[in-house]
């Protein structure tokens, strides 16, 4: 062999739930077919970019989509609350669509809110959508949160940033074979860090091949993609653009 | 409405004695033939049903064209400026043939068109009739014809197409029912141009035959949706499309809200087309040679060849939107979507060609092969009558096969082995595949299938929760969705002073849209709307309803211990066949195989 690193293999491996377990910056952690990241240990569920309130967003600009995205997005947060019971969960930035959105959520859905943050720390960690955090919902309003090795923050940082944990991108992988084309959203990582796929349920995906995801990753990054029930490893190579 | 009758047409038929192929719907045995009908006429129009049969058949003629006959190609994928060049050299009397599809049927007319050869399936005897009329504009002299049937079940079909237009009896479609997408459209286009009110706009509408029957409350319902979305949470009121004047009549909000409108008015939603051009030398995109729809690109890796436009390319990369070709020499190339023509076999041929089929004093207008054929299948298993269904089981090689024979058309059958697999795994049998074609539709299973109970598997019934069930999970009602959406003014596909897409550009699939209505409001307009589209359109719901209605009590279901002669041809399709937007989990699951068979190495 010549001075070339060795191909770096990813250890993974599929949990009972459908997620797949891998480690990033050293610390252990599930991908949840959700497109949430569990962090055992620490009890903490991290989801990223719910968009709450996008419906809303665009009817005002007489767009009418289906006003129960929020809804739909808290439905599914619920779900994964039950689910693993956490101690904390934490919206990773981009939480609400944009400033005023808070302001339109409907009482059903704001008491929903209300609701994840009774018996469990609530953290709001904030976007470039929701600079300021929530003004009358309960929870923590952070930049940035440190745990066990990890830094959650809602965009990912230039450079080298081993244990960072981010949203923002909205990864999604499109995998193409000779039947067919599909286009899922995904986590992606090189081990070092994770780009977590969005929450929200009108929240689109930009594709991993995508300028935005340069520079990111010390080697060819790994995508978990959010199929059916489980989630999906898929290698570098194995992606395509759109 | 008819006028009064002009010369009766001369249809021909084809017989090639002895050659008449058991499968395929290419005609290739025949091409020496129609090359001859062409010679001996002066312009010749030769209609296919399909894009790639177009190619297939241009390319062949060109093979036997010794003399140099000026014949061209014209389709609907073939560049605007290369199709207006073949109808001005048509319309200038420089062509002695032109091979078309439907892109032909209507509207133009060409008095120097002297013969009109139908190339496989005819489907229905109205559309020939329509297509035959292409020839000789002079209502004394009789239209010429000549139909050649690709294999030997289109030879029936094409035999009782004959005699249905010697006996002027045409299969008229059923009424169409205006769709309420199509209506919300209508309903913003004239809050656009001026104020209107409601009874007298749905006075206006009901005047409008396939709205005859358009209800007080459904009218309402599409009002409310151009307006606020029309959905049961009433969060969008103050942001109203439209407004009510203090007078009660409707007007737009604002300029630009019309504006937008304007920009998106259209009822037809074509496939996402990608732009086919030569691939340069730098491997970028250079000339462009026509548009390919995406799914047909779906069946083509890079390296394989294909037809297009007359000539043999070589599918080089897939960009964005362009897809890059280079000339190839391949004398064999690959042709996806053999065969799946959009129109269906109509009602009343598909009836006719079952009453043939039973008659067997009939069988004499048939060349030998074919008369064979079917006293070969009377011998071996059965003829039934034209009310009854054949269902015939047999295995071959490991397999078990489950073979009917309804002659509904192929969406009608693609339907029904939809929901017969689904049965035939409820009952247990475990079902691997299905291949489907106008005549017949084949199911196999690991188990033999001679045992089951072929009422109950036939039973109406599966038109309610089975096809419920299956359609709302289809990959068809999401695409049937984004149609209604688009129409319905829900998504936009333009936008004033449109840009680029730039590289973080996030939009939302009409998918994610669907999963969410679906789930919080299942009644909602634009799902029935396209559950109707998709019970028409896409799998002909009303059509297999009669199907299994005619056929009740009416099954003739025989064992075989091997297959039988009127199998051979739906056998011979099993392969062909690929199946886009059913497989997506699994292709994921394939390429995360990979990922661990490369780490583990």
């Amino acid at each position: 062999m010549n001075d070339v690193a060795p191909a770096f293999t990813y250890a993974f491996a599929a949990s009972p739930c459908g997620g797949l377990r891998t480690a990033v910056g050293g610390t252990d952690v599930t991908l949840r077919a959700s497109g949430a990241l569990w962090l055992e240990a620490a009890r903490i569920l991290v989801v990223a970019d719910l968009h709450l309130e996008k419906g809303s967003a665009y009817a005002a600009r007489g767009q009418m989509l289906p006003p129960y995205d929020t809804r739909e997005t808290l439905r599914r947060l619920a779900a994964e609350v039950a689910a693993t019971a956490p101690a904390a969960v934490v919206l990773l930035g981009d939480t609400f669509h944009d400033r005023k959105a808070e302001g339109r959520l409907s009482a059903a859905d704001a008491g929903a809110l209300v609701a994840l943050a009774e018996g469990r720390r609530l953290v709001w960690v904030v976007g470039n959508h929701d600079a300021d955090g929530p003004r009358a919902l309960p929870g923590e309003t952070v930049d940035e949160i440190r745990v066990e090795g990890l830094v959650l923050r809602h965009e990912p940082q230039a450079g080298a940033q081993p244990g960072e944990v981010a949203g923002h991108l909205h990864p999604a992988a499109r995998v193409v074979a000779p039947r067919g084309t599909v286009r899922r959203r995904c986590f992606i990582t090189d081990g070092e860090r994770v780009v977590l796929p969005a929450f929200g349920a009108y929240a689109g995906g930009l594709n991993v091949r995508d300028a935005a995801f340069a520079g990111l990753f010390v080697r060819p990054p790994l995508a978990g993609a959010l199929g059916d029930r489980r989630v999906r490893a898929v290698g570098w190579r194995q992606l395509a653009g759109d | 409405m008819r006028g009064p009758g002009g010369a009766q047409p001369i249809v021909d038929l084809l017989l090639s004695e002895g050659r008449v192929p058991w499968a395929g719907h290419t005609a290739q045995h025949a091409m020496a033939e129609v090359y001859e009908a062409i010679k001996r006429a002066r312009t010749a129009l030769v209609f296919v049903n399909t894009r790639f049969q177009a190619e297939f058949a241009f390319q062949e003629l060109w093979r036997l064209n010794e003399d140099a006959l000026p014949i061209a190609l014209h389709h609907g994928s073939l560049a605007a400026e290369q199709r207006r060049k073949v109808e001005a050299a048509m319309a200038r009397g420089g062509l002695r043939a032109v091979v078309c599809t439907s892109t032909l049927d209507l509207g133009i007319d060409w008095g120097d068109v002297d013969l009109v050869i139908q190339l496989a399936s005819p489907k229905g005897a109205s559309r020939m009739v329509q297509r035959i009329g292409r020839a000789n504009h002079r209502l004394d002299e009789p239209s010429r014809a000549l139909f050649v049937p690709a294999n030997r079940f289109e030879m029936l079909e094409c035999q009782a197409a004959r005699e249905a237009i010697a006996e002027n009896r045409l299969d008229g479609d059923p009424p169409r029912v205006g769709a309420l997408d199509v209506l919300a459209q209508h309903v913003m286009g004239c809050a656009c141009s001026e104020p209107f009110d409601m009874l007298a706009l749905f006075d206006e509408v009901r005047s409008a035959g396939p709205y005859r029957d358009l209800s007080w409350e459904d009218f309402e319902a599409v009002v409310d949706f151009v307006s606020t979305g029309g959905y049961a949470l009433k969060t969008y009121d103050r942001f109203r499309r439209i407004v009510q004047l203090p007078d009660g009549r409707w007007k737009v909000r604002d300029l630009n809200v019309a504006q937008r409108h304007r920009l998106n008015v259209g009822a037809i939603v074509s496939p996402a087309m990608l732009s086919v051009r030569i691939a340069t030398r730098r491997g970028q995109g250079g000339r462009k040679i026509g548009e390919i729809e995406e799914g047909m690109l779906e069946m083509l890796d890079p390296g394989d060849t294909f037809l297009f436009g007359g000539q043999v390319w070589a599918l080089a990369e897939v960009t964005n939107l362009d897809v890059l070709v280079r000339p190839a020499n391949d004398r064999d190339p690959k042709m996806p979507s053999w065969g799946s023509s959009k129109f269906a076999l109509s009602t009343y041929l598909a009836k006719r060609v079952r009453q043939l089929m039973f008659d067997e004093s009939h069988w004499k207008v048939l060349p030998t092969d074919v008369r064979e054929w079917l006293e070969l299948q009377k011998d071996r298993s059965l003829i039934v009558s034209e009310q009854e269904l054949l269902l015939e089981t047999f295995p071959k090689g490991r397999r078990n096969f489950l073979v009917a024979y309804p002659f509904e058309g192929r969406l009608a059958h693609t339907t029904l082995a939809m929901l017969l697999t689904r049965r035939l795994e409820r009952m247990g049998v475990g079902p691997l595949g299905f291949v489907c074609n106008d005549y017949a539709l084949a199911v196999w299973a690991l188990e033999p299938l001679d045992g089951l109970d072929f009422g109950e598997l036939f039973a109406e019934d599966m038109l309610g929760d089975d096809l419920e069930a299956w359609l709302s999970e289809s990959f068809m009602m999401k695409r049937a969705f984004k149609g209604c959406a688009i129409i319905a003014g829900l998504i936009e596909k333009r936008f004033p002073g449109e840009q680029q897409k730039t590289g973080r550009q996030i939009t939302f699939s009409t998918d994610l849209i669907y999963d969410v209505l679906r789930r919080h409001e299942p009644d909602h307009l634009l799902l029935r709307c396209a559950r109707a589209d998709a019970a028409t359109g896409l799998v002909d719901v009303a059509r297999l309803g009669d199907l299994l209605a005619r056929i009740k009590g009416r099954i003739r279901h025989i064992a075989l211990d091997h297959l039988s002669p009127f199998s051979v041809p739906i056998l011979l399709e099993i392969g062909k066949e690929r199946s886009p937007g059913d497989a997506r989990e699994t292709i994921l699951a394939e390429a995360e195989e990979d990922l661990i068979a490369e780490a583990s190495q």
